[in-house]
């Protein structure tokens, strides 16, 4: 029954993604940025589905139940404030200039921004790399969840094939527009779900305040910060959300917003979609302390998927584990899109083709790539065994050191390539050192003080965009007239 | 209008940081108080974006944006 409702909703996705196919216009910007025609509640509900991903509903449970509430502080409520501020910030900013001359990836950006081959190439090898643990994260979350609800029926490798089988005839077959529309129904499915399996589990537990004092008898350290996080943690961890600013995936979404205004929804209402999917999460992994004491590790990932189907009736099961696999899906597809479109963009467009390409040759590569990415990531995740909390955290650590790049590339007449590269090659180096440093340690601190490794990165990628720019010489004027037209040659409308 | 909402971004940033309850275990109607400062923290920040939206808004965007101009 629960194998049947689950069926029954990757229908309902399959038939959202193929029905999108009706509106495509057979153009590369068609496929990869939906025509930059999505309106308010689209954009608002892709972006902040594609965001939410495995990471925010198991591995935020799973890591809730060793960690407790710290973990909605370390990353919900400090994305509830920063993320929709770089949206306000970077995303606006980013999405008019993508318009004005017609980018479909941030490499394209960057690369006119700073005049550099060199610089262009360099991100786009490290965006791909950086975003490989974010897609591994997924397919395991797929793989757990059906391998969980099935009690075992369908093992993981066959869990994962069957989630990148759906991702990849939706992706392929209606590209931006039908991820767009697929990841709003997607939002919508694991919103309600959230809020359904948070109160059919806790009235099941009786009632919810019954089951939190039962928490705080058996695990009182689950419900205070106490000594499984430290200050300079809760700081430093505030960096992370920031990574939002460099996700190709996030980056592509913005530029499908019809106009800047299409922002406004997202940006108001985001810190409140945030709470409405981790509270739920963070409490029933705490709760799920009181049913399945003693897990360890990454076994802690499935601990939602194990609390739906103690405290659930099949049917509500075979519900809610469609809400986990829709959030699953929700970014592995606009990831998948994302690299293919910087594949086919970046690298056969630009140096086979020399920017002249036919339309439809960019839709043809920009399938083969993403079929190509997702293969590639099954197979890397039938090797991997890390948590998907940490996992995510590595990704993210990466993507938040390059922050500095994009402001100094928006807000930074100044900056030059020679900054970005040292910038670039500083996140390189202490990724590096502090992964290796880690190793399989779950709670790693720099020398235990608290203090997380994406500060150091965060801090020397800023010195070095700042210290390499002042330094070396200054932009072309050319370059720096495109990026910040003079007062004098703005649109009257803006003056 | 536009400064005062920056700077109070910036002092929202600052109360993300609540050591003050850092040991507190009493709970309010089953929530951790630790983690319903957090809950509220994340309506605050809501109604800041509102007022960032209405008054700091880049409006000259939706014009810069366009590629005949």
């Amino acid at each position: 029954m629960i194998l049947a409702v689950v069926a029954l909703y990757i229908a309902l996705v399959l038939g959202i993604g193929l029905f999108s196919h009706k509106l495509f216009r057979k153009t590369g910007e068609d496929y990869f940025v939906a025509t930059r025609s999505i309106g308010s509640f689209v954009l608002f509900m892709s972006l902040f589905g594609t965001h939410m991903t495995a990471f925010s509903i198991l591995g935020a449970s799973g890591e809730s139940y060793h960690v407790g509430i710290g973990v909605f502080a370390l990353l919900a409520s400090s994305s509830a404030l920063l993320v929709p501020a770089v949206f306000l910030f970077v995303g606006t900013k980013l999405w008019a200039l993508g318009k004005k001359h017609g980018y479909l990836t941030q490499i394209q950006y960057f690369r006119e921004r700073w005049n550099s081959d060199g610089l262009g190439l360099l991100l786009f090898v490290v965006l791909n790399l950086l975003l490989v643990p974010y897609l591994l994260i997924g397919l395991m979350g797929g793989g757990i969840t059906l391998t969980q609800i099935t009690k075992g029926a369908i093992p993981e490798w066959v869990g994962g094939l069957a989630v990148i089988a759906v991702i990849s005839i939706y992706v392929l077959y209606g590209g931006m527009r039908g991820t767009a529309w697929v990841n709003t129904f997607q939002t919508i499915v694991f919103m309600v779900c959230s809020g359904l399996a948070f109160f059919v589990i806790s009235s099941n537990m009786g009632g919810f305040e019954t089951a939190m004092k039962r928490v705080a008898d058996a695990n009182p350290d689950l419900i205070i910060f106490g000594n499984n996080i430290q200050p300079l943690q809760l700081l430093t961890y505030t960096l992370i959300p920031l990574s939002v600013g460099m996700f190709p995936h996030l980056f592509n979404h913005w530029l499908t917003a019809r106009r800047a205004k299409a922002f406004q929804q997202t940006i108001i209402f985001y810190p409140l979609a945030i709470a409405i999917v981790w509270v739920p999460s963070v409490l029933l992994g705490i709760m799920g302390t009181l049913n399945f004491p003693g897990l360890q590790g990454a076994a802690a990932n499935s601990i939602l998927i194990r609390m739906i189907e103690l405290h659930a009736n099949k049917v509500l099961a075979g519900i809610l584990a469609a809400g986990v696999i829709s959030s699953v899906m929700n970014s592995l597809d606009s990831q998948s899109l994302a690299i293919g479109s910087m594949f086919t963009q970046d690298i056969v467009r630009h140096y086979g083709f020399h920017d002249n390409m036919s339309e439809s040759k960019q839709v043809f590569y920009g399938r083969l790539f993403v079929l190509l990415i997702l293969l590639a990531t099954y197979v890397l995740s039938l090797f991997s065994g890390r948590s998907i909390f940490r996992l995510g955290i590595w990704s993210f650590t990466g993507f938040a050191a390059l922050f500095p790049v994009v402001i100094a590339a928006l807000y930074w007449k100044r900056s030059t390539k020679y900054g970005a590269f040292a910038s670039v090659i500083s996140v390189i180096v202490l990724w590096i050192y502090f992964f290796f440093q880690a190793g399989e340690s779950e709670a790693y601190t720099i020398g235990g003080s608290g203090i997380m490794p994406v500060a150091v990165l965060f801090v020397v990628s800023a010195l070095c965009m700042i210290l390499f720019s002042l330094v070396t010489k200054a932009p072309e004027p050319f370059v720096v007239e495109k990026f910040f037209p003079s007062v004098s040659q703005r649109p009257l409308e803006v003056l | 209008m536009r400064y005062i909402l920056y700077l109070a971004l910036f002092g929202l940033y600052l109360l993300h940081n609540d050591v003050w309850l850092w040991e507190d275990a009493c709970l309010i109607y089953g929530f951790p108080s630790g983690l319903l400062y957090h809950i509220a923290y994340c309506v605050v920040a809501s109604v800041l974006m509102l007022l960032l939206v209405k008054f700091a808004w880049p409006s000259h965007l939706e014009v810069e944006a366009d590629p005949s101009k």
